[in-house]
């Protein structure tokens, strides 16, 4: 009963141990991504609107904001201020919601500066050829340039999740019980590290390596296109 | 909801979080050059290289590239400890922190010597340059010169990573604000802080780096265009 950890020293247990905590990093990688999407495309729509009165420069400039911040603060330092926030609001809530929220609001400000590029990228004469055709706002976003703009988004989008899954490992700082954190506890259990964090570099690997190149293929199919 | 706020410990912790920033700016300052060398020397051994040392510049950028700091700073610093090598948290750090943004770099220095036109090669060796003086002196200052943004972006990125360090008792600017709020007990007061200190740090660092390029090429300096 000892073929899967064996060769590594640790027992079948222990290995299950970290592979749990292998599907929680899954779990909150799949959080982060959802809610990055949910926040990041409006936020890309507000960075990408049209020039023109002070509604659109306020929705600009806001996001805008909102992105350069985020951007200059550490993942786990915005872990710890969602951690804290939430439980100064009085809530009583689970690592996991915290950690995505974190996730959330990181990933939608990467997210929405990759999709405003997409959606730039998209010719300007698609806006003003919809709109000849007397299509409205909603429509001309929707059916003409959001196709084209998915498709440039594609590569970017697949090599932003190896970066999600990635840093779903800065959830150890609050305690999340993901992959790292695993590890860890078994490193400590057994004071083997070159092999724990070996079996846990691997699982890492794994996931994120056929993304990687996925991204990398799909990148190059565009560029013959 | 009613919570009231208190920043009253800026006044009797205010020196370790500056302890904590000069231990994160020194932390960023001692990795960016090593890990610059690192990278570019991967990128041109990967692309100008024999075959052998193409192939494990490859291995070592996907590995670091498809696995987390984090795992690959445990790895190192636990590591170490079991090997009997006694290393302070901080070289530890710095030495995790050039592996990995070396990975990086090479990936973004490779992408800069590939963008150089083959003109430019070619006239150099019709003026008898060695293949080390073309790759060095024609075509390293303008691939620097082309993915100089995509660095500095990525030395930012960086800095901000050593806020992870906390993990392995680097007390640097997130490690000295965990042991702030442990005393006071106001987590979200001094996680706001630290994080504005971040947002100044990594738009200041931002600036430093890209004012080095205006110094730095002479085509910015006298011309004001870059590449």
């Amino acid at each position: 009963m000892s073929i899967l950890g064996l060769p590594l020293g640790l027992t079948p247990d222990q290995f299950l141990f970290i592979l749990r905590g292998a599907g929680w990093t899954l779990v909150l990688s799949l959080f982060g991504f959802v809610g990055g999407t949910v926040l990041g495309l409006p936020l890309a729509l507000a960075r990408a609107a049209r020039k023109g009165g002070l509604g659109s420069w306020l929705l600009r400039q806001g996001a805008g904001a909102y992105v350069a911040l985020v951007q200059g603060i550490p993942l786990p330092v915005i872990m710890f201020v969602v951690y804290f926030g939430v439980s100064i609001g009085g809530f009583e809530v689970p690592a996991l919601v915290a950690a995505g929220i974190a996730m959330t609001l990181w990933s939608a400000a990467y997210l929405g500066e990759i999709w405003r590029g997409c959606i730039q990228a998209v010719p300007r004469t698609q806006w003003e050829a919809a709109e000849c055709l007397a299509l409205t706002p909603a429509q001309r976003f929707v059916h003409v340039i959001l196709p084209q703009a998915m498709r440039v988004a594609v590569p970017p989008t697949v090599g932003f999740l190896v970066q999600i899954v990635k840093n779903t490992s800065y959830s150890v700082v609050i305690g999340f019980f993901d992959l790292t954190y695993s590890a860890k506890v078994i490193n400590n259990a057994t004071y083997k590290p070159f092999q724990v964090f070996t079996i846990a570099a691997l699982i890492y690997f794994l996931i994120c390596y056929p993304m990687s190149v996925a991204s990398r293929r799909f990148e190059a199919r565009m560029r013959r296109a | 909801m009613s919570y009231d706020f208190d920043f009253a410990f800026l006044n009797e912790y205010g020196p370790d979080l500056w302890r904590g920033v000069w231990l994160t700016l020194g932390m960023t300052a001692a990795s960016i050059l090593p890990g610059f060398v690192l990278g570019t020397l991967c990128a041109v051994g990967r692309l100008y290289g024999p075959r052998w040392l193409s192939r494990i510049t490859v291995i070592y950028v996907e590995a670091i590239r498809n696995t987390p700091l984090v795992i690959q700073v445990f790895w190192l610093f636990f590591g170490l400890a079991v090997l009997q090598v006694r290393i302070g948290a901080f070289p530890a750090a710095v030495i995790a922190l050039v592996i990995n943004v070396g990975a990086y770099t090479a990936e973004i220095m490779r992408a800069g010597f590939e963008t150089i036109p083959k003109g430019q090669v070619e006239a150099a060796s019709c003026l008898a340059l060695t293949r080390t003086q073309v790759i060095w002196g024609i075509q390293f200052p303008q691939a620097v010169e082309r993915v100089y943004p995509a660095l500095v972006s990525q030395f930012v990125l960086m800095m901000l990573a050593t806020s992870i360090m906390s993990q392995i008792s680097a007390e640097e600017l997130t490690g000295a604000a965990y042991q702030i709020q442990a005393f006071t007990f106001r987590g979200f007061e001094v996680y706001l802080v630290i994080a504005g200190i971040y947002v100044v740090m990594a738009a200041g660092l931002r600036l430093v780096l890209l004012g080095c390029a205006t110094l730095a090429f002479p085509r910015r300096r006298r011309l004001g265009t870059p590449l």
